[in-house]
């Protein structure tokens, strides 16, 4: 099978303390993996560091994007490469609009790739298209990007942004906390509609709830900064029943 | 988002205004400011008695009193006013077609566009050149309306009483320093009288260049709306770089009669060795509506709180102020509201962003005379701060002078958050693309209010600023 994404014994530090210990990870094209671990054991500091965030010091390991090594590069560059983090936490910025933000981000991934820049009006239809798939309102576009948006909200203009750059490794950091059955089950049909041969999902999340949408292929464990054990769907259910703590002694964590 | 990474490339050099001409004048003061000089300029240009004495009176007021020392923080006392040219005469008169304005100038204003937008989108032009408006041309159905634009030396020959009416009444000689040294050696600016009932749609816009070293520009305009009329002015504001200082001292009057609608927008951007030291005022009188639209960049030092005295009831005044502080730059801009008369209303925004060692305050005065009785006011000042040596402060002076009044504060100062660039950056973005989206959005609110052709101006500066900001 072919990798997108080779996570290898990934050491990450946060302010000097050391958060991933040795992750090990890869993703295949066209499959969805789920990452599930209980309250921080590094999900979300996975996350950031694959996206690149400048806090997040890489202190070992590799990762590699279709072979290539991205830990060297910018957020920026990352994401021309088709690296999209749905964060758990967005930011607002106020007075810049969504659609005029998601512009330039579109056309600065499309230079990236010496691509030309969308023509306005191909790019108004294609967001549009993207919004009416996640059941949001027209007058989206033009509300300042996070600014004032419920919960719910944000998740979905997160998947509208991944829906728009069409990345090939889309990370989704617990897009589900906090949704409804209804706007869960929207965030997951848009996060489907994104599926292809070509592109790798990597869900990470606390709870099973939202593989019941989004079928896994692939379900990773991740304890205290490592993954702890992989299997299939099944193991999503498994967690579910027997907790963590199963998880914990069954793998020797200490708690 | 209005430019690209690659046009802003294109445009690398920081400041595209800073080239100059070769010196070719008319007339050119000596170096240095005497009873003489301002003697000078009076009968070079032709004036009346009292205009004479009005200007050696201005004089004494100036020479009486102490430079000030708040707002600029030392810099003023930098300023080498024995070095300045004061008066600078270009060309002989204001054309008013651009075949006949002189080669030099007319290529200058090609390249800052002028001539295009005149075509495009204005309802009249005026340009000024050092000290002389060498361009003035207004529609001719405006002319036929009996709307007056003209530059101000020539309002003074062409309608007398008019100008004698209003001028200085205002900003009276010895209202501040600054004041009392452009009523000594104003020369050039705008005279504008829009007649009872006529609303002007398009903006009337001026355009001030100094061109030479150590120069002083010292345009006055005073603007007339007459009942129920309604106009909107816009100034733009350029200089070349020089390793020595120049400086513009301006006086704007504003005279806005019963019902009527002021607006007044300024797009500035000095190079960075200009003192921008200006007073600007209004006075609204009853259900008159009055806006300052302030965008501040570029200068070494500005210095300017434009005004709005509200007169009469239903007055109601509205100030927007947006400064930009760079490298080296200090920033002091504000508004002040003085609200005379009861049922009166004011707003005043005001956003300012410092870069790098770059420097700005908000400095506001709200008054509220006993007499006012159910005015409101809202003020909102927010600052950016882009790095961690940039700097900010708030001046707030709030004197209200009776309770029954609804006043509202408030003011914020963020900066530019690591979290939110690599939020954008995760996007794709660059980071100087990602700072200067932050400082875009945080303008918007101003922004919005433009005509759109100020707006995009705006930002493309703005974006200009930013670029090689980062680091
Ligand atoms: N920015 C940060 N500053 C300090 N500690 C952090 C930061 N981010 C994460 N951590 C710490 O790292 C650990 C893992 O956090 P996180 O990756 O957010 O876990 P999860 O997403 O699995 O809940 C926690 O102990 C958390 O306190
Ligand atoms: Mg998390």
């Amino acid at each position: 099978m072919e990798k997108s994404l080779i996570i290898r014994d990934l050491h990450v530090n946060v302010e000097d303390k050391e958060i991933l210990k040795g992750l090990s990870l890869e993703l295949e094209k066209g499959k969805v993996h789920a990452v599930m671990g209980p309250n921080g054991s590094g999900k979300s500091t996975l996350s950031y560091a694959l996206a690149g965030h400048p806090n997040y010091e890489v202190t070992g390991g590799e990762v590699l994007f279709n072979g290539q090594d991205v830990l060297e590069m910018g957020a920026d560059e990352r994401a021309q490469l088709g690296i999209f983090l749905a964060f758990q936490y967005p930011m607002s910025i106020p007075g810049v609009s969504m659609a005029n933000f998601l512009r330039t981000a579109v056309n600065s991934v499309r230079k990236a790739r010496d691509e030309k820049p969308m023509r306005v009006p191909d790019f108004r239809k294609m967001l549009n298209e993207k919004m009416s798939v996640l059941k949001m309102d027209r007058s989206f576009a033009g509300r300042y990007l996070n600014e004032g948006f419920s919960g719910g909200e944000k998740k979905r203009a997160e998947i509208l942004q991944m829906a728009m750059l069409e990345p090939k490794v889309a990370i989704l950091d617990e897009t589900d906390s906090g949704l409804d059955i209804d706007a869960l089950r929207i965030v997951s049909e848009g996060v489907n509609a994104l599926r292809n041969p070509d592109t790798s999902v990597l869900i990470i999340t606390h709870y099973q709830r939202i593989l019941n949408y989004v079928k896994p292929d692939y379900v990773h464990v991740l304890v205290d900064g490592r993954i702890v054990t992989s299997g299939g769907p099944e193991l999503a259910l498994e967690l579910e029943e027997k907790g963590y703590d199963w998880v914990r002694e069954q793998f020797a964590v200490p708690a | 988002m209005a430019i690209t990474e690659d046009q802003l490339r294109q445009e690398q050099e920081q400041y595209k205004y800073g080239f100059s001409d070769p010196e070719n004048y008319v007339f050119k003061s000596k170096r240095g400011l005497s009873a003489e000089v301002v003697e000078e300029i009076s009968y070079m240009k032709g004036e009346p008695d009292w205009m004479r004495d009005f200007r050696l009176k201005s004089l004494k007021h100036y020479n009486k009193r102490p430079m000030p020392q708040w707002g600029g923080g030392g810099l003023l006392n930098e300023i080498d006013f024995d070095n300045i040219y004061y008066y600078v005469k270009p060309s002989d008169r204001a054309e008013n077609s651009w075949e006949d304005v002189p080669d030099y100038i007319k290529d200058t204003f090609d390249k800052l566009g002028i001539p295009e937008a005149e075509k495009k989108f204005l309802a009249g032009v005026g340009a000024q050149y050092e000290s002389e408006v060498i361009y003035h041309n207004l529609q001719k159905d405006l002319e036929a309306q009996g709307v007056i634009f003209l530059d101000t030396d020539s309002a003074l020959k062409q309608y007398p009483e008019l100008f004698k009416k209003y001028f200085g009444t205002i900003i009276p000689p010895n209202d501040n320093k600054f004041a009392a040294l452009n009523s000594a050696v104003w020369s050039g600016g705008s005279f504008i009288y829009v007649p009872e009932g006529v609303k002007i749609e398009l903006p009337l816009q001026a355009y001030f260049r100094i061109n030479a070293e150590n120069m002083g520009q010292f345009e006055r305009t005073l603007i007339i709306a007459d009942k129920g009329s309604q106009v909107h002015y816009v100034e733009g504001c350029t200089a070349p770089t020089y390793s020595t200082d120049s400086l513009h001292s301006a006086v704007v009057e504003i005279v806005a009669l019963e019902g009527s609608r002021v607006r007044y927008t300024t797009i500035q951007n000095w190079s960075k060795n200009v003192y921008n030291l200006v007073t600007k005022r209004a006075a609204a009188y009853k259900d008159a509506t009055m806006e300052w639209v302030d965008g501040n960049l570029g200068s070494k030092l500005t210095m300017k709180y434009p005004a709005i005295y509200l007169m009469e009831p239903g007055a109601k005044g509205e100030i927007l102020s947006v400064a930009f502080a760079g490298h080296g730059q200090h920033q002091d801009a504000g508004g002040k509201v003085v609200h005379v008369a009861p049922h009166t209303t004011s707003t005043i925004t005001s956003k300012s962003i410092s870069k790098e060692d770059g420097r700005s305050s908000y400095r506001g005065l709200l008054k509220v005379h006993p007499e006012a009785e159910f005015s409101k006011s809202n003020v909102r000042c927010d600052a950016l701060l882009l790095h961690e040596n940039s700097r900010t402060d708030t001046y707030p002076y709030i004197e209200i002078e009776n309770d029954r009044v609804d006043i509202g504060h408030e003011a914020t100062v963020s900066k530019v958050g690591e979290e939110q660039l690599f939020y954008l950056m995760s996007r794709g973005v660059s980071e100087a693309e990602a700072y200067s989206m932050i400082v875009t959005g945080f303008i918007e609110p101003i922004a919005k209010e433009l005509p759109m052709e100020y707006a995009v101006e705006l930002n493309r500066l703005i974006q200009l600023e930013m670029e090689g900001s980062v680091g």
